[in-house]
């Protein structure tokens, strides 16, 4: 397997939820239905031992794509292949599971993703005795368990006998490194990780970010990065892609997207990022708020913010072409 | 100039608690000069919420004022008797919360919440409030004003609740604002929106900030100086471009370099080892001491806020007697 192989491939992703009022108060009130499409139609790949980042504001999406990506949430429409297996097709059951182990996903929240009645040694156990340390089939032994166990504490820069007490003994960092270790634990491939640091304060943010990437180095790991955070992205993604109510609007490599933003919608982003340096870099003020992801905008989901809309991203939703979804964008290439 | 709006002397705050008093404010100072904006940042746990809930007399108890003196524009506030306190909440001192849902009652307009709030405090009639009450949505940036004043909170986005509350907060024209967090519930977009009405407004009407945040961003883009608070004790304390740029305290230097940015991309952050202690666990001598870098000798003992022009850092490297007897050894 060469380094610029896809190990991920989302194809047309779509997830509408069902958000209407119960079936009797919708007959009394007279209501029809009402659907929110949380994403619609994403396509990207992530290739082996990268880390693609996924920036966007609450309700763009990233989450439920997050979701939809690791199997926890189902897609309405499209497929996601993983190493070119579809975990949600009905092909071989074997391939799909040993699939399965080798995808674990990272949450926000550190106090809600431990079961606090665990102790912390038997969180990162269980992957290990579903899986299996080495590869499928039976769970290994008591004992190589425990030293394993141990094993992934140091790993993560906590210490083996930590493993004998319970998540509310820990500070937040701690609690995201034991939940790191746990991912971890079915030597997994590929690790999607939502807002892995949001919770955190920036000093212990950078650690966790920094054992994020070492981890990555030594286990030679893949990671989706969803962030509302540009400066996280910016730091740890090779390649970035930009959700505006729940579309795809720019995908580009880290270092050009952060220099020459195709869309209006990601320049301003951007701009909206305090200048902690007071470097002084121009900045345009940026109005509005995201609209309701229940009534999108017609055209152009962005065109009732943007600074340069022109009469056709009032009505045509732009096509996702040349990793950037903009009428403008389009425009200027073909001139 | 004539002295300091507000003023916080010695400041210290105690939760009783079974095993004893946790102190969670150790002899916190500063002043804040009219019309100036000062931000307070630290990360969670620092005291920097607290300082604010001690100087509006809204600790919770078992929380309490221990020690040391707030004064606003020279006369103490912090042995007020609660109807007076209640009084200076709002009139004098105006307050923004990060949940704007927590500010405001789901149950009344908008409106009628900015009215009552006008009433209260100003001597004017209610159809003048009312007008003051429209004016005011306007200069927050909430569109047509005249239409909105008569909506609920729930019509509104986070972002416009939030000017809501910034309008309320200033509608009494108090002669400080203390700002808890006004961003972190919202989108980045919003957020840098929310900023400049406050750093606008506040400046129009003269009225002094305590800005409260983790996020030090937020504080070079908006605050005149900064606090640096660690472990319920001021670390640094000086103009906001000196301290970002050249911080002194090595606490400050080690969160300065850990913050991610967009201009600079680095292979790895920069990271203090360790985690803030707990209030019960809160070291002898300088609290930063186990995680510090430069820790020395002198560093047994609790540093005092020392002044370095017109800034302050309390950390014994700038004392100059600690260093060169630390040579000397």
């Amino acid at each position: 397997m060469n380094a610029a192989d896809p190990i991920v491939e989302v194809h047309g992703l779509r997830r509408v939820f069902d958000v209407s009022a119960p079936f009797l108060s919708r007959l009394i009130a007279r209501e029809p239905r009402r659907t929110l499409t949380a994403v619609d139609g994403a396509d990207f790949t992530i290739l082996r031992g990268e880390t693609f980042g996924l920036v966007g504001e609450s309700g763009s999406g990233k989450s439920t794509l997050a979701r939809m990506v690791v199997g926890l949430l189902e897609a309405s429409q499209g497929r996601v292949l993983i190493e070119g297996v579809d975990l949600a097709g009905t092909g071989d059951k074997a391939a799909r599971r040993a699939i399965r182990r080798r995808i674990q996903m990272i949450f926000q929240d550190p106090y809600a993703s431990l079961n606090p009645r665990w102790r912390v040694g038997d969180i990162i156990a269980e992957p290990i005795r579903a899986f299996g340390a080495g590869g499928a089939g039976a769970g290994p032994g008591k004992r190589a368990t425990v030293a394993r166990v141990g094993e992934l504490l140091e790993l993560v820069g906590l210490h083996p006998a930590d493993g004998r007490k319970f998540p509310h003994e820990f500070s937040g960092g701690q609690r995201q490194r034991i939940a790191i270790a746990r991912a971890i634990a079915a030597q997994p491939d590929f690790i999607v990780c939502d807002e892995p640091t949001s919770a955190l304060d920036v000093s212990i943010q950078a650690q966790i970010l920094n054992l994020m990437r070492d981890l990555q180095d030594r286990l030679g790991l893949t990671y989706l990065l969803i962030t509302h955070n540009l400066a996280v992205v910016r730091f740890m993604a090779s390649r970035v892609g930009v959700m505006y109510l729940g579309r795809l609007v720019e995908i580009g490599e880290t270092e050009a997207l952060f220099a020459r933003p195709r869309h209006p919608y990601t320049r301003m982003l951007l701009d909206a990022v305090p200048d902690l340096m007071m470097s002084g870099r121009p900045r345009t003020p940026i109005g509005g708020e995201p609209p309701n992801p229940i009534d999108p905008p017609p055209g152009c989901p962005f065109h009732p913010r943007c600074p340069q809309a022109i009469a056709i991203c009032r009505t045509e939703r732009p096509a996702f072409i040349d990793n950037v979804a903009c009428h403008l964008a389009h425009d200027e290439r073909q001139n | 100039m004539t002295g300091p709006l507000l003023s916080v002397r010695d400041l210290r705050v105690e939760f009783a608690t079974r095993k004893g008093p946790l102190v969670a404010l150790d002899g916190v100072s500063f002043d804040i000069a009219p019309g100036e904006v000062l931000g307070v940042v630290g990360e969670s746990g620092a005291g920097k919420s607290l300082t604010g809930l001690a100087i509006i007399g809204l600790l919770d108890p078992p929380g309490r004022i221990a020690g040391g003196e707030i004064s606003l524009a020279g006369k103490r506030i912090d042995s007020l008797p609660p109807a007076q306190m209640r009084d200076i909440r709002g009139r004098r001192i105006g307050i923004i919360f990060q949940d704007p849902m927590t500010s405001l009652n789901p149950l009344l307009r908008i409106g009628d919440q900015l009215t009552e709030t006008i009433l209260a405090h100003k001597s004017v009639g209610r159809r003048e409030a009312r007008e003051r009450a429209i004016a005011w949505l306007g200069e927050v940036g909430i569109p047509s004003p005249e239409k909105r004043i008569d909506g609920y909170p729930h019509e509104f986005s986070g972002g416009m609740r939030q000017r809501v509350v910034i309008a309320l907060a200033l509608c009494a024209e108090p002669a400080l604002v203390i700002a808890d967090e006004p961003t972190t519930a919202l989108d980045v977009s919003v957020q840098a929106q929310i900023i400049s009405v406050l750093k606008n407004l506040t400046r129009r009407h003269g009225a002094a900030v305590m800005l409260i945040t983790h996020d030090m961003g937020v504080i070079a883009e908006t605050a005149d100086r900064v606090a640096v608070m660690y472990a319920g004790r001021i670390a640094e304390v000086g103009e906001v471009h000196e301290v970002v740029r050249d911080p002194l305290h090595p606490y400050t230097q080690g969160l300065m370099a850990a913050i991610p940015t967009l201009e600079v991309s680095a292979r790895r952050l920069a990271q203090i080892p360790g985690a803030m202690p707990r209030l019960s666990a809160i070291p002898p001598g300088c609290a930063f001491a186990p995680r510090c870098p430069r820790v020395f000798a002198r560093c047994a003992e609790r540093p005092p806020l020392m002044a370095i022009g017109d800034r302050g850092a309390a950390c014994w490297l700038y004392d100059r007697a600690a260093v060169a007897a630390d040579v000397r050894t």
